[in-house]
């Protein structure tokens, strides 16, 4: 009964401190000497036989940087950050990207094991349909600290055209397309955390879809941050050519540690002519234990350009762990008739801050955007929907409709709902609802009547909540993020 | 068996219940009846375990298991079912999803085995088959728009999926048209036998010329004030509570 054994799996990692995703893995590692400056900045990108334009674009990001201030708008709070204080490179000492999975640490292996992500290529047979209940394959870049270690399927792939690898390594083999995108999306200069990654991005994850291509399966992006005091960095560039198509998910986690670790991440999507990129996340890096102590600051920039017409992005993200999420997922709609969607389910508990939304940029005309934010807040947690809205002057009848729902559990916490809206068109149709609800006792005590536990019927109630934002998540991963859900929820009521 | 003894309850200094006797026998369907205010629901309520409510004397046990001392879903798991008055919504959760998860969830607390998606949904198709309910019904919402009768509809439905030991139907037959009270009717009769009791709320003897009770109890200001067979519900219908009520007093 494998139902009962991660029932009972889902409680001892409660009773051990509530994140099973907590352990550490023992690997030697090669780690840059703490601090930020110009000859770190010019190891990390030496380690990476970087070319050099490259390496100047992150000098200039850097000195951008030192120019900027911290931003302090959002509504979250933390000491300030030393940001001398961090490793700003960190590589299992094994070789760097090996090119097979033989050669990957199996220290490393065991640990993706433990979390459940298969880096094991399954052989797919032609022509045979996967039975019900059995993973469709999925083709899986894993990122551990500051390399990647691994990336499988990328065979199958490339039969079709796609490229699917670690961004170190489209640097070195492709070039052309990198220097074309990179910074076109999210400029070096764009913002604090932008301009920081920008100087020492390490790696991440790199796709392109050629023309007319749809992508065969499913890409997905596992991020391990193991390191103590390092800060992750990741750096992702989709690119979908006309026709397109590519769905594409991420998912974190990182260990149990007293100290707060920054992970700063730029996330670039380009969309051409009749393109569909859907960009899921699965964010749990460890939230910090239930006084606040701990957890990964997770200040992210995401963003989409539909550039071309008819294009389509789609972001749904499932945000349970981190103690502080700073993140905005955006869509600049700038191809006529083209499309931008944001889903969302932020979970906040005990101590956790979060203070994310999306941004939609209506530039062509016919442009449409849907926002659908769900913000469940617990425990003394602050939950924040911000959110913009901005319609330039060309863009005829353009749409927007955003619907943000805020869930309390307790009364401790806070929910917030922050809605910017500019429209310089006067054809443009916006509508905007919000509500904000308990979960109450008697949908308790309804579930609990039926034999559910009240743990179960929290998760249930919230997963009800939270449905019209799951179901636009792949199939499995709607799955995993449901369990996840009820785990981050447990124990924050009654 | 059901065994009441005693059984106080009040909510904040306000006393519902002031010392409640009844036994329930195995196999046998036992009516409330009362008026309004009189703590039918708050009886309910207790014997369901809903938080809020003090228990200020007495006891209550089923097959000799204290059910006071019970989580509400150890009560269910051990075969208390609570067809509630008003039927509460569940909105973005599946009925189909919250069957399963409630069935497999007493199942696992009875360490027995959970029944799969494909089997469950066999099951609910054919028990709502009989209880003449559209299959729709499984994929639409808990109880979210739908209409009142629809929502009492549903309860029987959870009653015939969960298969409880004693069932204890609050109102389930207001707001019913005539045909779907003959359902309701026909959906704890078909679970009568000598492993099921039931306790049924009810303001109308209608209800009780299709599920024929062995006892008929009035339940006034928070005691049982009168006990008798079935012919003490056409009395009442008849003459209304207040000869009943000055007597007791
Ligand atoms: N939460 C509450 N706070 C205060 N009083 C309450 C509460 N719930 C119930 N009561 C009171 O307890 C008494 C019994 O209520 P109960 O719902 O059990 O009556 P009932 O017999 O089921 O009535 P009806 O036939 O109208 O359904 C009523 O006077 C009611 O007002
Ligand atoms: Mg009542």
């Amino acid at each position: 009964m494998p139902a009962v054994v991660e029932t009972l799996d889902a409680v001892a990692s409660v009773t051990e401190g509530g994140y099973k995703w907590g352990f550490s893995t023992d690997i030697e590692m090669d780690m840059a000497p703490k601090g930020l400056n110009e000859d770190i900045i010019r190891l990390i990108s030496a380690r990476k036989n970087e070319p050099e334009w490259l390496l100047a674009w992150r000098l200039k990001a850097y000195a951008a940087w030192l120019k900027m201030e911290e931003p302090d708008w959002a509504m979250v709070h933390h000491a300030p950050i030393d940001y001398q204080d961090l490793h700003y490179y960190a590589a299992p000492k094994k070789k760097p990207g090996p090119k097979s999975l033989d050669e990957v640490d199996p220290e490393l292996l065991k640990m993706y094991e433990k979390l459940g992500i298969p880096l094991k290529e399954r052989a797919i047979l032609a022509g045979v349909e996967p039975e019900e209940g059995e993973r469709l394959p999925i083709a899986i870049d894993a990122v551990f600290d500051s390399v990647s270690v691994a990336t499988t399927f990328r065979d199958t792939l490339a039969k079709s055209g796609v490229i699917f690898c670690p961004i170190s390594e489209a640097v070195l083999e492709h070039p052309e397309l990198v220097q074309k995108y990179l910074g076109s999306v999210v400029p070096a200069g764009d913002n604090y955390f932008a301009a920081l990654n920008s100087a020492v991005f390490t790696d991440g994850s790199f796709v392109f879809i050629p023309k007319g291509v749809r992508c065969p399966m499913e890409l997905s992006t596992y991020f391990r941050i193991n390191a103590r005091n390092t800060g992750q960095f990741e750096r992702t560039l989709i690119i979908v050519e006309d026709g397109g198509h590519v769905s594409y998910l991420e998912g974190c986690t990182a260990p149990q540690r007293d100290e707060n670790q920054l992970h700063a991440a730029v996330v670039e999507l380009v969309a051409m002519d009749d393109a569909t990129i859907k960009y899921s996340t699965v964010q749990n890096w460890y939230p910090g234990d239930a006084n606040g102590v701990g957890g990964i600051y997770n200040f992210v920039t995401k963003r989409g350009a539909c550039r071309g017409a008819r294009s389509k992005i789609s972001w749904t993200q499932v945000e349970t762990g981190s103690a502080i999420t700073w993140k905005y997922p955006s869509c600049i709609l700038q191809g006529d008739d083209s499309v931008g969607e944001f889903y969302s389910v932020a979970v906040t508990t005990n101590m956790q801050q979060a203070d994310t939304g999306t941004k939609m940029i209506h530039i062509g005309k016919n442009t449409r955007s849907t926002i659908i934010s769900k913000g469940i807040s617990a425990g003394r947690s602050n939950n924040t929907y911000r959110g913009l809205v901005r319609v330039l002057p060309k863009a005829d009848n353009a749409r927007n409709f955003t619907q943000c729902d805020s869930l309390l559990i307790g009364d401790k916490c806070g929910a917030h709902t922050v809605p910017y809206i500019e429209t310089r068109n006067a054809s443009a149709k916006l509508e905007h609802e919000a509500t904000t609800s308990k979960i109450s006792d008697d949908q308790l005590f309804y579930c609990r009547s039926r034999g559910l536990s009240q743990e179960d019927a929290v998760g249930m109630i919230v997963n009800g909540f939270c449905r019209e934002v799951l179901k636009e998540l792949p199939m499995e991963f709607a799955v995993e993020a449901q369990k996840l859900l009820a785990v981050s929820l447990e124990g924050s009521v009654g | 068996m059901l065994e009441i003894k005693g059984l106080e309850a009040a909510i904040g200094d306000k006393q519902i219940l002031r010392g409640i006797d009844l036994v329930v026998p195995s196999g046998e369907v036992h009516a409330i009846m009362g008026p309004n205010g009189s703590g039918k629901s708050t009886l309910s309520y207790v014997l369901s375990g809903r938080p809020g409510y003090d228990v200020t004397g007495g006891t209550a046990t089923f097959d000799d298991k204290d059910l006071l001392a019970m989580e509400p879903e150890a009560r269910a798991a051990l075969g208390v079912f609570l067809a509630f008055q008003y039927p509460v919504e569940l909105p973005g959760v599946g009925n189909a999803n919250f069957l399963r998860t409630a069935l497999n969830a007493q199942r696992r607390a009875r360490g027995e085995a959970e029944m799969p998606a494909t089997d469950f949904l066999k099951f609910a198709r054919a028990e709502m088959k009989r209880l003449s309910m559209p299959d729709d019904m499984l994929k639409r919402n808990v109880n979210v728009g739908f209409s009142g009768g629809e929502k009492k509809r549903n309860e029987v439905l959870q009653m015939a999926l969960l298969k409880p030991r004693i069932a204890i139907l609050d109102e389930t037959d207001s707001g019913l048209d005539i045909d779907a009270l003959k359902i309701v009717a026909e959906g704890v009769n078909t679970q009568r036998g000598p492993n099921f009791s039931a306790l049924v709320i009810t303001h109308y003897q209608r209800l009780l010329d299709y599920i024929v009770p062995d006892r008929v109890h009035v339940l006034s200001a928070g005691r049982i004030i009168r006990s008798g067979g079935p012919e003490l519900a056409h009395e009442l219908e008849a003459n209304g509570y207040a000869g009943i009520v000055a007597e007791a007093a």
